[in-house]
């Protein structure tokens, strides 16, 4: 190993407006290593990335690639220099084959043929050395997540990056497909390419890097070598002050089911069936997680409770049925029936962004008596309770007329919690309740549901985060293909029996459906 | 944190495109060989210097206030209502057989029933579009426009064959009774000694248009219909996820909207021609848009467009009387209005935002 790093950036700064987002960064990142960026949501790590990718300029700041000083004004150059992206979100053509994709952009000549012979043989020859197995001929949206990841590092390496930028990637993944990837990357680490990890996610720095740079509010806080640090130090040097990664919590006291689904079935709008037949109870008192890798139902079950769309099959709040198919089946008489729902989505459904957080602050209850009166709304009392509310919810800033948009997103997912938890429901359900909130947001937002779990409330719990599965859930119930593959005991299980429960298999035999 | 301060946003962009159409309008009157400043000078003069010249202008606004309400309320639930030119055609409809066929023994009644019937008419002729797009999904754009010729095809038939006067050679209806003639501005306004508003078309329809926008403010934003209205206009699936029906939401927006666009025929059928005549919304559905585009789907922006606007239409009308600038060129002056307020919002915006940003972070 040389002592020349492959990156080293010097000195670099980048504003948007008033925001500095990124504020004298230097960094030195050692070829053939594996380089971990942590950091929380709106550090500055996509920006930085971004101007590394030639996405952005930075306004001051030098890049230097292998020693030399490089200007990377576009993506073109930053190929050019040696540097692959794999996006958070792929940018795959979906009917296009493996093939097609790796080619696109990178074509030799006016036809196609020739191209797509020689990137057949790169490809051969690249499955081989690094196990990124992939079908070539395969279209993209025949492939699981996973495998279209791995056709996106194949574009990267097809055009010889030797430095390869991956954001985010196991959100998306199972953890068996995580395990999978990260010996992908320790492959490509042995053969000499340099790799940085952007995550906010401390097992998998703790796991698979060799150094960790920590990002906190556009600067970069430390740099330290993995094997010298620990989780915890790590979680403070990004919140800047000591976070509790374990959730506080007495043993759950659940009392009669407040929550029943039975056979519960959705037909979605193409005709494919999400749920294929769930029963599940809930007590009170008890929090009861969904883990799944998303896009197995989690989000349709969630949907049906709340009320979005129809479904056959009983559910029962304190022993009632609710109605699933006629007029009693949208979100207001689901509220009416003491369900309250964090959505998963708070950009697009649990908050109305150009809304002033007061106006948010009755979103969905907005017709209640608590509102106003007939036809109009009370806005003056709407807005000093949603002030006491924000106040009570510890929301920064504390200003009931900014506009939703405008809040990170741990306080905007505080809002949505204040609205939500302060109606007092019998049943919360909260879907991925801190995604894309900062540590410190992910500390008050578990213990508001535990309070809340205490309080005798029945909690239904979906996220993609296996942690925060364990650490908040009383009883995990694992979805898989719209089904629910089994219940397990957060004391009896481990991440590795999950795992396989995830990906459809039970009993070491995988479903028909995988 | 927003990008500009709310006033700059509110009346600094409008201005600056007003002012940068009123240059190459002036580029245009100069290239045919006339002087801008004098053609400035003749459209104030006459729209805006004597009182008939308001009449004129506030008779035109009354019109642009109606149809840019429209177009607001159908703005703020995120649909395009193009179709207020055939919904006020329609409202005409209903005005003149509301005016026709029921004895009123006088004006104030006569205009309180004249309303319902032009509000109910218009918002009839949006219902259709409206249900289309809720339930089928037909897009509102494509089905209001068609609805416009449609319009204007019902109109033509039903003024030709049943409600034209026996003999009569145009088509139109004959004159409402006496009893449903409004009062112009110069039967309210004027003294013996102090004849102000002579003969201009202005009248009391114009206090319908101001109460509409009232009404239309405290709709959006005092009550819950406006709230729904407005959320589902941000975001149809959060609009879901509160239990608000996309479908309700869709048809009544559109249901206001209509009837809205039909009470514009209250000023032109009812106010001014006191008879239904083919064409009797002269292209005013359209400056609609232009108008809510102008003030922002706001009542009170919305008033001040329509005022603009009724000002070119009288200005641009004095110039076409006593100037060689012939009438197409004040077409083409309306249209510059309309594409650097409307269209070309972001071009201003844009600059001005970056301006008002690196100003703020000076200052920081």
């Amino acid at each position: 190993m040389t002592d020349t790093p492959a990156i080293e950036l010097k000195g670099i700064s980048k504003a948007f407006g008033p925001v500095q987002a990124n504020k004298d960064i230097s960094i030195r990142v050692m070829p053939g290593t594996i380089h971990g960026i942590i950091g929380e949501n709106g550090a500055g790590k996509s920006t930085l990335m971004s101007i590394l990718y030639g996405f952005y300029k930075a306004d001051d700041g030098e890049i230097w690639i292998h020693g030399r000083k490089t200007e990377i004004p576009d993506s073109q150059a930053a190929i050019s220099a040696g540097i692959g992206m794999v996006f958070q979100h792929f940018k795959l053509v979906q009917n296009f084959s493996v093939l097609e994709n790796v080619i696109l952009g990178a074509e030799d000549g006016g036809l196609l043929q020739p191209s797509l012979s020689k990137a057949r043989g790169v490809l051969k020859h690249l499955a081989e050395e690094y196990e990124l197995q992939v079908d070539p001929e395969a279209l993209i949206e025949d492939l699981s997540v996973g495998r279209q990841q791995r056709v996106e590092i194949l574009k990267a390496l097809y055009r010889e990056a030797d430095i390869l930028i991956l954001d985010e990637p196991t959100g998306v993944l199972t953890p068996a497909e995580a395990d999978h990837l990260f010996r992908i990357l320790e492959g490509l680490r042995e053969q000499g390419k340099t790799i940085i990890l952007i995550t906010h996610k401390l097992r998998e720095i703790m796991e698979i890097t060799d150094t960790v740079s920590v990002m906190r509010r556009g600067e970069m806080t430390a740099t330290v070598k993995t094997a010298e640090t620990n989780p915890e130090q790590l979680a403070e040097l990004m919140v800047g002050r000591k976070v509790l990664l374990q959730v506080d919590k007495v043993p759950a006291t659940p009392g009669k089911p407040i929550l029943e689904i039975e056979n519960l079935r959705h037909v979605d709008e193409q005709g494919v069936e999400r749920l294929k037949g769930i029963s599940l109870d809930i007590r009170a008192g008890e929090i009861v997680g969904i883990a799944g890798v998303s896009g197995n139902g989690q989000t349709e079950l969630l949907q049906v409770l709340g009320g979005y769309c129809h479904a056959t099959g009983d559910i029962r709040v304190n022993g009632t049925p609710i109605d699933l198919t006629g007029k009693e089946s949208d979100g207001r008489s689901r509220r009416a029936r003491g369900i309250a729902h964090v959505p998963e989505d708070r950009h697009h459904e649990g908050l109305i962004l150009p809304y002033t957080a007061w106006e948010n602050t009755v979103f969905g209850y907005h017709r209640d008596a608590q509102s106003g009166s007939g036809f109009l709304m009370d806005n003056a009392a709407i807005k000093a309770e949603a002030a006491a509310k924000m106040e009570r919810f510890d929301v920064r800033p504390p200003n009931p007329n900014l506009a939703a948009k405008n809040f990170s997103g741990g306080n905007q997912q505080k809002i949505v919690l204040a609205r939500e938890i302060e109606q007092n429901p019998d049943v919360l359900l909260i879907g991925q309740p801190t995604r894309g909130v900062d540590i410190g947001a992910i500390e008050f937002i578990h213990q508001q549901i535990v309070a809340l779990r205490d309080a005798g409330k029945a909690i239904l719990l979906v996220s993609v985060e296996l942690d925060e599965i364990f650490s908040l859930s009383d009883r995990i119930a694992v979805m898989f293909d719209g089904q629910i593959m089994g219940e397990r005991l957060p004391s009896e299980t481990d991440q590795t029996e999950l795992g396989l429960l995830m990906a459809g298999m039970t009993n070491g035999q995988e479903k028909a459906h995988g | 944190m927003d990008k500009m301060p709310a006033w700059a946003d509110a009346v600094l962009v409008p201005l600056i495109s007003i002012l940068l159409a009123a240059i190459l309008s002036a580029l245009v009157i100069l290239a045919i060989g006339e002087s801008p400043t004098e053609a400035l000078w003749l459209m104030i003069d006459g729209a805006l210097m004597r009182s008939s010249g308001w009449g004129y202008t506030l008779y035109y606004a009354t019109n642009f206030i109606f149809t840019g309400l429209a177009v607001s309320v159908a703005f703020h639930a995120r649909m395009f209502n193009i179709g207020g030119e055939g919904q006020a055609m329609i409202g005409g409809l209903g005005v003149a057989l509301a005016c026709l066929y029921i004895p009123w023994p006088h004006w104030s009644i006569a205009l309180v029933g004249a309303t319902t019937a032009a509000a109910l008419f218009g918002a009839a002729w949006a219902w259709l579009p409206a249900y289309l797009q809720a339930k089928r999904g037909s897009h509102i754009v494509i089905t209001t426009i068609m609805f416009n010729f449609i319009a204007a095809a019902v109109l033509n038939y039903v003024l030709v064959n049943v409600l034209r006067p026996k003999g009569a050679m145009d088509p139109a209806t004959a004159k409402f009774p006496e009893a449903t003639h409004l009062p112009t501005f110069q039967d309210m306004f004027a003294t013996a000694d102090n004849v102000i508003f002579r003969g201009s078309p202005a009248n009391v329809s114009f206090f319908i248009a101001l109460f509409a926008c009232l009404a239309v403010w405290v709709l959006i934003w005092r009550t819950r219909l406006g709230y729904e209205i407005r959320a589902f206009g941000h975001s149809e699936t959060g609009a879901l996820y509160a239990g608000i029906s996309p479908v309700k939401i869709t048809v009544v927006a559109m249901l206001i909207s209509g009837g809205l666009a039909g009470m514009m025929a209250l000023n032109t059928t009812m106010g001014e021609a006191e008879r239904l005549v083919l064409n009797a919304t002269e292209g005013a559905g359209f400056i609609g848009i232009a108008v809510a585009l102008m003030g922002r789907s706001h009542p009170v922006g919305v008033l001040l467009a329509a005022l603009l606007f009724g000002f070119l239409y009288q200005g641009g009308a004095e110039l076409a009387l006593w100037t060689n600038i012939p009438r197409e060129l004040i077409t083409v002056i309306q249209a510059l209005v309309i594409l650097f307020t409307g269209a070309l919002d972001n071009m201003v915006r844009k600059p001005l935002e970056s301006i008002f940003l690196s100003l703020r972070s000076k200052g920081a």
